[in-house]
């Protein structure tokens, strides 16, 4: 069982609440759900999709073929109707669209005229379309009905039933009236998760102790403010939305300095004016998270869509020179346990991390079993109460052999914590002179750097171990990419080395020698010029000839990127 | 109780005569009178002659960049409250480069307290026009003089119904030191502007121009008198007076978050039951 499931439409009609529900149906049916979304920058109107895959194996991304299209306008079939597969099939409101399409695999639907007669409302048109794709899959619709009545629980028992009603109605015509539907859909196990990367970030951050959020909102890292903001009264956060990203950068700062853990997020342009600030964090050694979801530029670019073209920008953000770490997950997994490590360097050698992630992995939705919540770690570096009582002296910027200070919550002693966005002495005061100078950037950059080198894990390598044929990629091409080396497996010797943890690069290089003993080394991006690549070239010297970019601000189906796969193999 | 002695700070590198110093001795001795230790409160600072500030006195201290002072002080007050957090900055720093954090400070009411090296010019830069210089006046940027409005900060304060809103000047210590006790004892934003002198690079601006305009608000003024505030912050040019020009009562914006109510943040334990959280995602 493998089927996709895309529901197009016009922004406001309704997309995400059917995509939504529908996703929810089946983690809860203990199916395996990748969904990712299509949508433009503006509230009404021009043509959006949601795109639901499920699985009884464990699936990381987009396939191209689709079994269902459930189209809320004529866009959706003129777009799509191609990519149906042999078994595909349409669902629409021939009375909404204005059309009727005399095909056997166009399934007509009377969505609006069931919402009134069943839900007593037009509203319900969605959820009577929920019911239709259930009833034309052949599931049991107990689960519709108890995600249904999970969805609807705060707002009350009438509209909980005019939504049972309008989904059964949905359920029953299309099991009676779609002749034609031949899916087969496996039977339920237990009910899944189901994640998006923005959400999981926000997770994270949470589990990994975060008190203090200031952000200014910005497409697509927002999900992670909301998430935050749902959960501040929880697990006693501040949240804050900030005037601009500069003063969004300098609370985060400022809270942490005060002596919590504090993160802000943003994407690009809001990243721009942040650069100032992990400058100030390199200088004061203040720990600092910042997640900055990608999205195409420059400037404002494709606001709602996907790119990776700011890895190299993420690297040389703050000017001067001080260490900062770049992780970049490629799953919604690999974001709680990254956020949780980038908490903990963060703090532990009082450093910025960042957290690069992207409009696909901000907005796509994985399904798992659960989180293995011991691996998350909380280590309190800060000296605290009698601790730092306990001081005969305190200097801030104390040297030490390994870079690291000690961190101390200003007003818990009579000792003085004291930092300065100027060079500065042990104490924390300006200074002007050469020798302290050139002992303070040895303490922050060389004493530091070859310590966090060390914390690094090498990349992942997925597929064949000692492979012909390289797949290089990076953060969230992940997903597509292991799917890629799965179906090519069976004909080469395949792997995929994916990269999460980017900068700085681990101690152990072990890994290089995978890539000069393949015999085609392919690298993956989602940006015009490579930036990985280059970023490997200065760390290693390495470089890589055959490149697959794509900047169009969409994110590549399994079945599109094993095509280019195939045409970069064919050139061997 | 903290004496004199424990305000000594490093050697201020600022010109002699310069107004930074009586600012100086005035916040000393108001800290000494109020009885603040100098752990018991931060000094946040920008860049510019009077983001050294702190420096020169003893005090937790975040001197971070130009114009930044401000976002940095709400950081640190919304994680601990029961700290007292002052914000010092030049005229440039916080009316120029932080002119929006400032506006946005005064919204939220956060209880910081806010003094204002106003000298009328940039200073470590070497005598650019800032904000508050007067029109016309000629700089080696201003070939051609001034354009712009004079920035009239206690105005704008008071429009934004800023919750304490004060001048003084450097050149009366005593005046300075009662205005900086005042805001320190206000509950919730204070911005006291201070006017002073810079020797070396605002010839117009000098002692003895301000004291020969400056007049301390009569002893029956009302500052909760909005509108009367307001015709007081427009005096400028013969008569300059100084004092708390604007006082109101405003709930604070720590004040107002629940999750702080009880306890600051940085007392609080951090909180690892995840598991429920977990459950949203089912
Ligand atoms: C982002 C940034 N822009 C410019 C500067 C250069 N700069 C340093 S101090 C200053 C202005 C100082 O004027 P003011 O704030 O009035 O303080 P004063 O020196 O007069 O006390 C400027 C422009 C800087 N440090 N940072
Ligand atoms: S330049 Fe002006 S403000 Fe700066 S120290 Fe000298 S006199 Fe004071």
């Amino acid at each position: 069982m493998d089927y996709t499931i895309k529901i197009g439409g016009e922004a406001g009609q309704g997309i995400q609440t059917v995509g939504d529900i529908l996703s929810h149906i089946f983690a809860r049916a203990g199916y395996h759900v990748f969904t990712h979304q299509d949508y433009e920058s503006r509230i009404r109107g021009g043509h959006n999709f949601y795109q639901i895959r499920i699985s009884d194996k464990p699936v990381t991304a987009s396939r191209s073929k689709v079994d269902i299209i459930v189209a809320l306008d004529k866009e959706s079939i003129t777009e799509h109707e191609k990519e149906l597969s042999p078994q595909g099939h349409v669902l629409y409101d021939s009375t909404f669209l204005k059309e009727k399409y005399d095909k056997p695999h166009f399934l007509d639907v009377p969505l609006f005229e069931l919402a009134q007669t069943h839900g007593g409302s037009k509203i319900m048109a969605n959820t009577v379309a929920v019911g239709a794709v259930i009833g034309m899959l052949g599931m049991n619709p107990e689960i519709m009905y108890e995600t249904l009545r999970k969805t609807f629980k705060k707002k009350g028992e009438e509209v909980i039933d005019a939504n049972l009603k309008s989904s059964k109605a949905g359920y029953e015509y299309a099991r009676k009236q779609c002749l034609t539907c031949s899916f087969m859909v496996s039977g339920f196990a237990s009910p899944k998760l189901l994640i998006t990367g923005n959400e999981a970030i926000g997770f994270g951050a949470i589990a990994s102790g975060l008190k203090f959020y200031s952000a200014y909102p910005m497409t697509p890292s927002t999900g992670i403010f909301n998430f935050v903001a749902e959960n501040a009264r929880d697990f006693g956060i501040v949240v804050e939305q900030a005037e601009d990203e500069i003063a969004a950068v300098n609370m985060a700062i400022g809270a942490s300095f005060a002596g919590v853990r504090a993160m802000t997020g943003t994407s690009g342009g809001g990243f721009a004016l942040m650069v100032e600030g992990i400058s100030l964090a390199g200088m004061t050694e203040t720990p600092l998270v910042i997640a900055l979801a990608q999205r195409p530029g420059p400037a404002t670019g494709l606001p709602t869509r996907t790119e990776q073209a700011d890895l190299l920008f993420a690297l040389y953000a703050g000017h001067g020179e001080f260490p900062k770490v770049i992780f970049a997950p490629g799953s919604p997994e690999q974001a709680v346990y990254l956020t949780n490590k980038a908490f903990d360097l963060a703090e532990k050698y009082q450093i910025t991390a960042i957290i690069l992630t992207d409009q696909y992995l901000a907005d796509s939705q994985w399904s798992y079993e659960g989180f293995d919540l011991s691996k998350l770690k909380y280590n309190d570096y800060r000296l605290r109460g009698d601790k730092f009582r306990r001081l005969n002296y305190y200097a801030r910027h104390s040297f030490t052999e390994t870079g690291v200070s000690p961190l101390l919550v200003p007003g818990d002693s009579v000792h003085l914590v004291v930092t300065d966005s100027d060079e500065h002495d042990e104490e924390g005061h300006i200074i002007e002179d050469a020798e302290t100078r050139i002992k303070m950037v040895e303490k922050r950059l060389f004493r530091k750097m070859p310590l966090i080198k060390r914390e690094i894990e090498p990349p992942i390598l997925y597929g064949e171990s000692s492979p012909q044929i390289v797949l290089l990629c990076w953060g969230s091409m992940y997903g597509i990419v292991k799917e890629v080396v799965d179906k090519l497996s069976e004909k080469y010797k395949i792997a995929m080395l994916h990269f999460s943890e980017l900068y700085p690069m681990p101690e152990d290089m072990g890994w290089l020698e995978i890539l000069k003993n393949a015999k085609l080394c392919i690298n993956i991006e989602q940006n015009a010029t490579g930036q990985f690549a280059r970023l490997l070239k200065m760390e290693t010297g390495f470089s890589i000839e055959k490149h697959i970019n794509r900047f169009d601000g969409r994110a590549f189906t399994v079945d599109e990127l094993k095509e280019k796969v195939y045409a970069c193999i064919g050139r061997l | 109780m903290p004496a004199l002695e424990d305000y000594k700070g490093r050697k201020p590198a600022w010109c002699p005569g310069c107004g930074n110093f009586m600012i100086l001795k005035a916040f000393n001795e108001a800290m000494v009178e109020l009885g603040l230790n100098p752990h018991e409160f931060v000094i946040v600072s920008g860049i510019g002659q009077a983001g050294k500030f702190p420096h020169y006195t003893r005090c937790h201290t975040f001197n971070g960049l130009h114009g930044r002072t401000l976002p940095v002080a709400t950081g640190i007050k919304l994680v601990n409250h029961r700290l007292k957090v002052f914000a010092v900055a030049g005229d440039g720093d916080c009316y120029g480069e932080g002119g929006n954090h400032l506006i946005h400070a005064i919204r939220r009411n956060i209880d910081v307290k806010l003094f204002v090296h106003d000298n009328q010019i940039y200073g470590l830069t070497k005598g650019q026009a800032s904000p508050t210089t007067m029109k016309g006046v000629v700089t080696k940027t201003q070939p051609f003089g001034v354009f712009s409005e004079q920035f009239n900060p206690l105005a704008m304060a008071i429009a934004l119904n800023c919750s304490f809103v004060a001048r003084a000047f450097a050149g009366d210590i005593e005046h300075l030191k009662s205005v900086i006790k005042e805001a320190v004892n206000h509950k919730g934003f204070a911005l006291v502007d201070i006017l002073q002198p810079c020797v070396s690079f605002n010839k117009i601006n000098t002692f003895e121009w301000y004291r020969q305009r400056v007049y301390k608000l009569e002893k029956d003024y009302d500052p909760s008198d909005r509108t009367r505030a307001f015709e007081k912050a427009l005096e400028w040019g013969e008569r300059i007076p100084i004092g708390v020009i604007y006082k109101a009562e405003r709930l604070t914006f720590e004040e107002q978050i629940p999750v702080i109510r009880e306890k600051s943040l940085v007392e609080q334990n951090v909180q690892f039951n995840v598991k429920k959280l977990i459950e949203k995602f089912l």
